[in-house]
């Protein structure tokens, strides 16, 4: 299986729109070596736009761009993006600026730089305002079919990604649909819905339980907003255990979109939330954070064991 | 349109005062005191500087004017519909439930503002955006910039300030209404600019000091900003707070509070007695 940084598919789809579509534009705020938007910048230097250690301002000049018919790439770290909130509230969220706001280094995943370079909140801020989308793809095949689906799109995006190297989990001939999630393995137990980072390793964890006859049904949710709630309606009528995973905060992100869908359906259903439990992130290796918060295949089987 | 000269253009002003006034006692709150500060450096922009069309709001030849402060759009509603983009009758529905006339700016809105602004700081990013904009498609769309003084306390002005120089924007303009007043007090209390000019021209702008409320002033340093090939302008225009309304200038009172009828009929007496 090969194994991929979303960021690293993110830049190469960069490379391959803006040949195809000339309205692209990108900016950067001094961080394209670790966004990956640097490829973009060598191909297209008169499209890139450097902006300096300025997430504030690069957000406005990317919504001012944008109202020209420009369709711009922002990137920087998600938290470093998503710390400008209000900017992104006044001046993209309510403006319906089409723009793309790209964060990458999403989560504990990033490992020894340690809490304040790690988007942990990201999700719940972004999915607070509306007509913003939040996308947060699993492989290398999702990240660049929902990079041609952005160009299409009309409004503000928020797309969440990776540091870290993650194993495919989409087959060469997926398809991606903007607000769908993926059905990744079937179960009769109970459900697990993940996004990003997370989704191999839940997928391996499930696989690891048939081992043991738990049978554990695996959704990918790469579109958090808008939610698919009609696969959260199907499950709920199928199985009445309900798990969510996620490198953010089990606050607001799909944890919380899951449950709220969850709640006002009124099904008899047990949800437990799994990611970073509402405490801040610190340095350590990915491997050692990973297992520290139970994202890994272990953790995720462990966690979902003591609830089945 | 036809550009108005400096005469008409006081006329234009004078009447769009009225305007200001009179929306805001309908809406009951607002920002009077802002509006009258910014009123002549926008009705020489629309009347007379600025490339645009009424009839067609988002013709792509069209200069962009941003309204950073976003609270003085009392002033751009009055403009924009002087100049037939809709009717003066619009403006009295300020601030009511289902109006475009929002209390602060909002594009979607309204198709013929470029930015939604009121979070102070962000018009100057946006209208660097227009510029950048329009240098890549090699077009000479101009882009004007009202600021506040208070405004201009916001960090993310500096970063654009910085910004714009980096990429010699030559074809933005900024104008700071340095009406000399915010919520709190007097600008100079709350958090000082100065020196203003010192540091405009730090970063690297072309810098102009005018009297905001003199309209041959204000022409000549929109002249002056389009013939600086090299470098972005920036205006210190020295205005009044509440100008034209003896009442209201330089009393911070009227920052936020619109003039109750009978105040209404004050000023608007004052203001018809005005010979232009």
């Amino acid at each position: 299986m090969s194994s991929k940084a979303t960021r690293a598919s993110f830049g190469e789809a960069l490379v391959e729109l803006g040949q195809e579509f000339k309205n692209v534009v990108v900016l950067d705020a001094d961080l394209s070596k670790s966004t990956k938007s640097e490829g973009f910048a060598k191909k297209f230097p008169e499209r890139f736009f450097q902006m300096g250690i300025q997430e504030a301002n690069m957000i406005g000049v990317a919504a001012g761009m944008s109202f020209t018919g420009k369709v711009p790439f922002l990137c920087s770290f998600g938290c470093f993006l998503t710390g400008r909130f209000d900017t992104i509230r006044v001046s993209v969220g309510y403006s319906n600026a089409n723009v793309r706001l790209v964060g990458t280094h999403a989560g504990v995943g990033i490992g020894e730089d340690g809490y304040s370079q790690m988007a942990l909140e990201d999700i719940a801020c972004m999915r607070t305002l509306p007509g913003m989308a939040v996308l947060q793809p699993a492989d290398d095949v999702e990240t660049k079919q929902m990079m041609r689906f952005l160009m299409t799109h009309q409004g503000p995006v928020y797309l969440r990604l990776t540091r870290q190297n993650l194993a495919s989990v989409n087959a060469a001939d997926y398809k991606f649909q903007f607000g769908r999630g993926v059905q990744l393995k079937d179960g009769k137990d109970a459900v697990v819905f993940a996004t990003g980072g997370v989704v191999a390793n839940a997928l391996e964890a499930a696989i690891n339980l048939e081992k043991q006859a738990k049978s554990v049904a695996v959704v990918n949710i790469h579109t958090i907003k808008p939610i698919d709630k009609e696969i959260i309606q199907n499950w709920a009528n199928k199985v009445n255990k309900f798990f969510t995973i996620e490198d953010h905060n089990v606050l607001g992100g799909l944890g919380g979109a899951v449950s709220e869908v969850l709640s006002e359906l009124g099904k008899p259903v047990k949800l437990k939330r799994l990611g970073v439990q509402d405490v801040y992130g610190e340095s350590g290796t990915p491997e050692d954070l990973y297992t520290k918060h139970l994202l890994d295949a272990p953790g995720i089987a462990q966690s979902l064991t003591k609830l089945l | 349109m036809q550009k108005q000269n400096s005469q008409q253009l006081k006329k234009t002003a004078l009447e769009s005062r009225k305007i200001i006034l009179k929306m805001l006692t309908e809406a009951g709150n607002g920002h009077p005191g802002g509006s009258l500060s910014a009123i002549d450096i926008i009705t020489a922009l629309y009347f007379n500087e600025i490339k645009h069309d009424p009839k067609n709001p988002k013709w792509e030849g069209r200069d962009y004017f941003i309204l950073g402060k976003g609270h003085g759009v009392p002033a751009l509603y009055a403009t924009l519909a002087q100049a037939g983009y809709f009717d003066v009758a619009e403006c009295m529905t300020l601030r009511k439930l289902g109006s475009r006339m929002q209390g602060h700016p909002d594009r979607t809105k309204l198709n013929s503002l470029e930015a939604s602004t009121g979070s102070l700081g962000q018009g100057l990013s946006i209208a660097q955006g227009y510029a950048m904009a329009s240098r890549l498609d090699k077009k000479d769309n101009r882009v004007y910039c009202l600021i506040g003084d208070g405004e201009s306390q916001e960090g993310q002005i500096w970063e654009a300030a910085m910004s714009i120089t980096k990429y010699k924007l030559s074809n933005m303009c900024v104008i700071l209404d340095e009406n000399r007043f915010q919520i709190d007090g007097s600008t100079q209390d709350v958090m000082s600019l100065e020196p203003v000019m010192d540091k405009w021209k730090a970063f690297g702008f072309n810098t102009l000091e005018i009297d905001g409320h003199n309209m041959d002033e204000i022409l000549n340093a929109f002249k002056l900003a389009r013939e600086e090939k090299s470098r972005p302008t920036f205006i210190r225009a020295h205005t009044i707070k509440g100008k034209g309304v003896s009442f209201m200038e330089n009393n911070n009172h009227w920052h936020g509070v619109s003039p109750t009828k009978e105040e209404l009929v004050k000023a608007l007496k004052e203001l018809d007695e005005v010979k232009i």
